[in-house]
């Protein structure tokens, strides 16, 4: 932001980009999500369930009678692919194109209708929610969504194709181990990652020079009123599990009551609880230690804010992944799941990684960076490609059980941002 | 034959207007409000009037503290637009050349050239802890090493005076350049002070622009969760973040319904009461 700054892509995605940015796109969904209510009730005085049969609460093998083998024996190849990713979250050169989905065309012969419509989880679930609960096309082949309630919604709602996972052998070869089968989605049945990060805290080193290691530094008085957290309540509420020694996994509601407590002590401490703009109150010293998103740091880094400095805290550290899945109905799912066999290799991994910089899901991707496309500031960066004693650390979020499980969660940890 | 038709077409164009507009989206959201359900399963209308109840007594977040908050940025802003808008639009109404009047006009408007959000965030950049107002003060040591704007309520106010500004100048503007400057000289005549000529002459016949600047002002600022959002800080949660979060995040549209029609009620009892105190006898000379 300021002058003189060399602008690089890193920068660019980092101002524009759509994790950080769900607040201003809110009033648009709302407004096309209370359209369809408005409809729905003028109906039949009721607003339709997602779920109103209540199939599959547990997730799982979510539409439950389909025989997907025959399901998949029954498409063919159409040669048209329609991707529905967020911004700035594909290799672009200069003239907006995209080499890895070029290079993909010229192999398949699939052509790729990109579009960067995904701005946030709850607004896009807003938009495709009410055509997938009638069945109809959402336009697209593959959507990325973060894991938690919405991927959690969809694949419960029987909305996401089960993979054909003899389709994707690339997968099965090179993805992350950890991949092969999330705690949201067990066997990767339903979801391929398309970008993980980790959600740790980041510090500014200007103001506070003797850094921090955990958590429990955040209790110092001395950070009271500099510090920043995320006010999704996953975000914070996961932060506190770890912070008081629970496995976000495995936790219980007693695990969820300690967590709430320990915010609670923290909280009179807290500046702000951020959904956008933690980036620019880091580097401007508006707060000194914020929860942060490893691609977010890296960018700051690479944007001319070395002082800016990413910490895995001591307790754990949280990790989220952006997901590619197939809607139920979609028209290209062949096609599809082609893209995702395909996006498995380490060249095109490593050629989306370059320009994206978060976690990449093919750790074989790193050699290729360093080796063919001579990058090592990606390669070699421990938030691109963190180390394996790193990832250990890394626990993925809670996965809500049900809407009940849900409505507990939000009901405990909701007070302490809402306050 | 067809004269007679006319005042009743007229008629039946405001009267569409308003059930669009305003009734409908008013009794939709009433019934929402009145559904129990969920998202998954659906919502059904029972006439649930108890969720009255539970958002204000048996919630575990304080929806009441953050109406009550909403409320006082909102007035807060709107008396300051008054105070700012005032001077502005009386200064451009009676003191500058009638030449000079439109490009003023267009100088209190072009903000609106510009993105709210954008303007918005802006502020946030200027008024950082690193930024040129802070360190200027800290520069001069007007201001301590810990100073700090955002995240204050004084920010969240500021910044919805500065957003809406405008819609106080220029209803106070229409209704000055409407009096006759006669008047004035009338009320000298009776020996009038300077004083005696603005209140006695120039503020009452301007108080219908201040009712519509107020109408306008803070209506949007009771119910704006963006400038909270982006100037304020954890204890500047307020009522339009709630009613957001409710439908969004929390898909609980009864809840989110139910917030919603509390705002309009407040509102519309705060108006209706402003209305009778002072009067709105002359707000149709703006129409």
């Amino acid at each position: 932001m300021t002058s003189g700054e060399n602008i690089n892509p890193e920068t660019i995605r980092g101002l524009t980009q759509s994790r950080v940015s769900r607040r201003m796109f809110m009033k648009g969904a709302g407004a096309v999500a209370g359209a369809g209510a408005l409809s729905a009730l003028l109906a039949a005085c009721g607003v339709t369930g997602t779920n109103p049969s209540g199939a599959n609460p547990t997730g799982g093998n979510a539409s439950g009678g389909t025989d997907w083998t025959s399901w998949w024996a029954s498409k063919k190849q159409n040669g048209v692919l329609n991707f529905a990713n967020w911004p700035y979250y594909i290799d672009t050169d200069s003239n907006g194109k995209h080499a890895s989905l070029e290079a993909f065309t010229k192999k398949t012969g699939i052509k790729v209708n990109y579009k960067e419509v995904i701005q946030d989880d709850p607004s896009y679930y807003a938009k495709i929610s009410p055509l997938l609960t009638k069945g109809q096309s959402i336009g697209q082949d593959i959507i990325v969504i973060t894991d938690g309630w919405y991927l959690t919604e969809i694949i419960n709602n029987g909305w996401a194709v089960q993979l054909d996972h003899s389709r994707m052998p690339n997968f099965t070869a090179n993805a992350d181990r950890s991949l092969l089968s999330p705690s949201y989605d067990p066997g990767a049945l339903h979801s391929a990652v398309w970008q993980t990060g980790l959600t740790g805290l980041a510090y500014n080193s200007k103001k506070v020079p003797e850094g921090i290691t955990s958590f429990a530094d955040l209790l110092d008085p001395k950070y009271a009123g500099h510090i920043g957290l995320f006010s999704d309540n996953t975000e914070y509420g996961s932060m506190a599990l770890l912070a008081t020694g629970a496995q976000t996994a495995t936790s219980t509601h007693d695990d969820w009551n300690k967590a709430v407590e320990w915010l609670n002590k923290l909280k009179p401490s807290v500046a702000k609880f951020y959904d956008q703009g933690y980036t620019d109150a880091l580097q401007n010293g508006d707060i000194w230690i914020s929860q942060a998103w490893s691609g977010d740091v890296y960018q700051m880094q690479q944007g001319g804010h070395p002082e800016i400095k990413f910490v895995l805290p001591t307790e754990g550290v949280i990790t989220w992944h952006d997901n590619m899945l197939i809607p139920i109905t979609a028209e290209n799912p062949v096609d599809a799941i082609t893209w995702m066999n395909y996006y498995y290799t380490p060249e095109t991994a490593g050629i989306i990684e370059d320009y994206d910089a978060y976690i990449c899901p093919v750790p074989a991707a790193k050699d290729y960076i360093l080796n063919t496309l001579k990058d090592p500031a990606v390669a070699n960066s421990p938030l691109v490609f963190p180390s394996a004693a790193d990832l250990a650390k890394a626990q993925e979020y809670y996965t809500y059980k049900n809407l009940a499980d849900y409505n507990a969660w939000n009901a405990l940890f909701d007070p302490v941002a809402q306050s | 034959m067809r004269r007679l038709s006319v005042p009743y077409l007229l008629g039946f164009t405001g009267a569409a207007w308003l059930i669009l507009f305003f009734l409908i989206p008013l009794i939709a959201g009433l019934i929402v409000s009145l559904m129990s359900g969920d998202v998954a399963s659906g919502y059904r209308l029972t006439w649930n009037w108890s969720i009255y109840s539970d958002i204000f007594v048996n919630s575990n977040v304080n929806y009441a503290l953050f109406l009550g908050r909403s409320l006082f940025y909102g007035a807060t802003a709107t008396l300051l637009t008054i105070v700012i808008g005032y001077p502005l639009a009386y200064f451009i109404a009676f003191r500058v050349s009638p030449r000079w009047k439109t490009p003023l006009l267009f100088l209190v408007l072009i903000s609106f050239l510009i993105s709210f959000v954008i303007r918005t965030k802006m502020w946030v950049f200027l008024l950082g802890a690193q930024g040129p107002i802070i360190s200027f003060l800290q520069s001069i040591h007007l201001a301590g090493p810990d100073f700090a704007v955002l995240g204050t309520p004084g920010a969240v106010i500021g910044g919805q005076t500065y957003n809406d500004l405008a819609y106080m100048v220029l209803p106070i503007y229409v209704a000055l350049e409407r009096i006759d400057t006669r008047l004035f000289e009338a009320t000298e005549d009776l020996y009038g002070t300077k004083r005696a000529v603005f209140f006695k002459t120039i503020l009452p016949l301007s108080r219908s622009g201040i009712f519509s600047g107020i109408l306008i002002v803070f209506i949007d600022t009771v119910g704006d969760p963006v400038n909270a959002a982006l100037l304020g800080g954890r204890n500047t949660y307020n009522f339009g973040e709630a009613i957001q979060y409710a439908y969004l995040n929390l898909q609980q549209y009864n809840v989110a319904a139910a917030l919603s029609t509390v705002l309009m009620i407040a509102l519309g009892i705060i108006l209706f009461v402003y209305a009778r105190v002072f009067g709105t006898e002359n707000i149709e000379d703006l129409v």
